[in-house]
């Protein structure tokens, strides 16, 4: 969007039993000490966080939709990258 | 809870317990998506009025203390819409349900002693009766008087609430429930505090627009700084402006603001807002705030 105002933060919040901080909406903001606040406020009502990360959006710098077959379908037709493809000899303990 | 009973909560007048805004241990898993462990601060303490403490004394100051979250609440609540930004807007709302809920524990603290509910203090008593500062009455006019206002009213009410819980000495409130919700308050309180200061900052250290804004609405919020030091018979706990002062003055400094030198808002006869007098606005948030419940008393939803 092109609108006057605030800039845009994504937000990623860690729970108490999770393990990394997970992508859970955007916010408006005008500095990353609003976006912190704001996040606080907007993400974390219902106790579901003990650490935020506030990111602005126009720092990240994410794959296109229109490149997605180049970027992803070579992958599609490699079972031999996955570690079940191989047999593992019986001598191998401990797999 | 973990009953699905709808009675549960309730009390034998059919009004959920304020209490239960604390909530037992919802640590119950399938619920809730991420919010678990939540406490009960008033787990384990026993309710009945300790032996020795004046019950009128306490019952008057448990009001005092929850009319001003109760009215200040209201305040916050008619900016819900009206803020500039979406996510002020869910700030200051959940500013002001923090305040409302210390208004359902205070008062409900008050009424079991005087015999009333939480609902008939708030809503059926009429504005006499009502011993909230008038500092907690004023309209804000604009988004710099909200914010001052907020920084005031949260930095005394933190260091006397920290006070109560006895989080400064050793000695607490006198009554272990006061103590505890003074404790599960003040934590609320620094937040608010802590979202206030930041705007204030910004404001003042801003452009020469909201610096003039932000010294205007000081100005204008002063005289109603006085009244929050005047001594209070029966008061259970009492802030030294100095405690008060220290952290404002460190905001102001930061944000190049004056601190006003303005003389005290009058009492009228001696009497200001924890006497029952009020100013004209009081009037008007109560015919607002008391209307639907005196329409349909009893009502349920």
């Amino acid at each position: 969007m092109t609108e006057p105002g605030w800039p845009l933060y994504e937000v990623f919040l860690r729970g108490k039993r999770g393990l990394n901080h997970v992508h859970v909406g955007s916010l408006h903001a005008a500095d990353p000490q609003m976006a912190l606040h704001h996040a606080r406020d907007l993400y974390t009502r219902r106790n579901e966080g003990v650490s935020i990360w506030v990111v602005a959006a126009a720092d990240i710098t994410a794959s296109s939709p229109d490149e997605k077959d180049p970027f992803f379908a070579p992958a599609g037709d490699k079972v031999y990258r996955h570690p079940t493809f191989y047999d593992i000899p019986d001598d191998v303990p401990h797999m | 809870m973990s009953t699905l009973d709808p009675s549960a909560g309730l009390d034998d007048t059919g009004h959920d317990s304020p209490y239960d805004l604390l909530g037992d241990d919802h640590d119950d898993g399938h619920r809730w998506a991420f919010g678990t462990g939540f406490t009960d601060p008033l787990e384990g303490i026993d309710t009945s009025v300790p032996a020795g403490l004046d019950a009128d004394a306490l019952a008057r100051y448990c009001l005092a203390l929850g009319d001003d979250a109760l009215i200040y609440s209201h305040r916050l609540q008619q900016w819900v819409t009206r803020m500039p930004e979406l996510e002020e807007e869910t700030a200051i709302a959940n500013i002001a349900l923090d305040l409302l809920g210390q208004a359902r524990m205070l008062l409900a603290r008050a009424g079991a002693i005087l015999g009333r509910t939480e609902d008939q203090l708030a809503f059926f008593r009429p504005e006499k009766d009502f011993r909230n500062v008038r500092l907690a009455e004023h309209g804000d006019r604009d988004f710099a008087e909200l914010v001052g206002r907020l920084l005031i009213f949260s930095t005394w009410r933190l260091a006397l609430f920290e006070r109560l819980a006895g989080l400064e000495s050793a000695m607490g409130a006198p009554d272990p429930v006061l103590a505890a919700i003074a404790a599960k308050g003040a934590n609320e309180l620094a937040y608010h505090r802590d979202y206030a200061a930041q705007w204030v900052v910004r404001l003042g250290d801003g452009t020469d627009q909201s610096h003039a804004k932000m010294q205007a609405a000081l100005d204008v919020l002063w005289p109603l700084t006085g009244e929050l030091y005047r001594p209070d018979p029966g008061a259970l706990a009492g802030v030294e402006p100095a405690a008060v002062d220290a952290v404002i003055d460190e905001v102001l400094a930061v944000a190049g603001l004056e601190r006003p030198d303005r003389a005290p808002l009058g009492a009228v006869s001696g009497h200001t807002g924890r006497d029952g007098v009020h100013t004209e606005a009081m009037g008007y948030i109560l015919a607002e705030l008391q209307s639907v419940a005196r329409a349909y008393p009893d009502a349920a939803w």
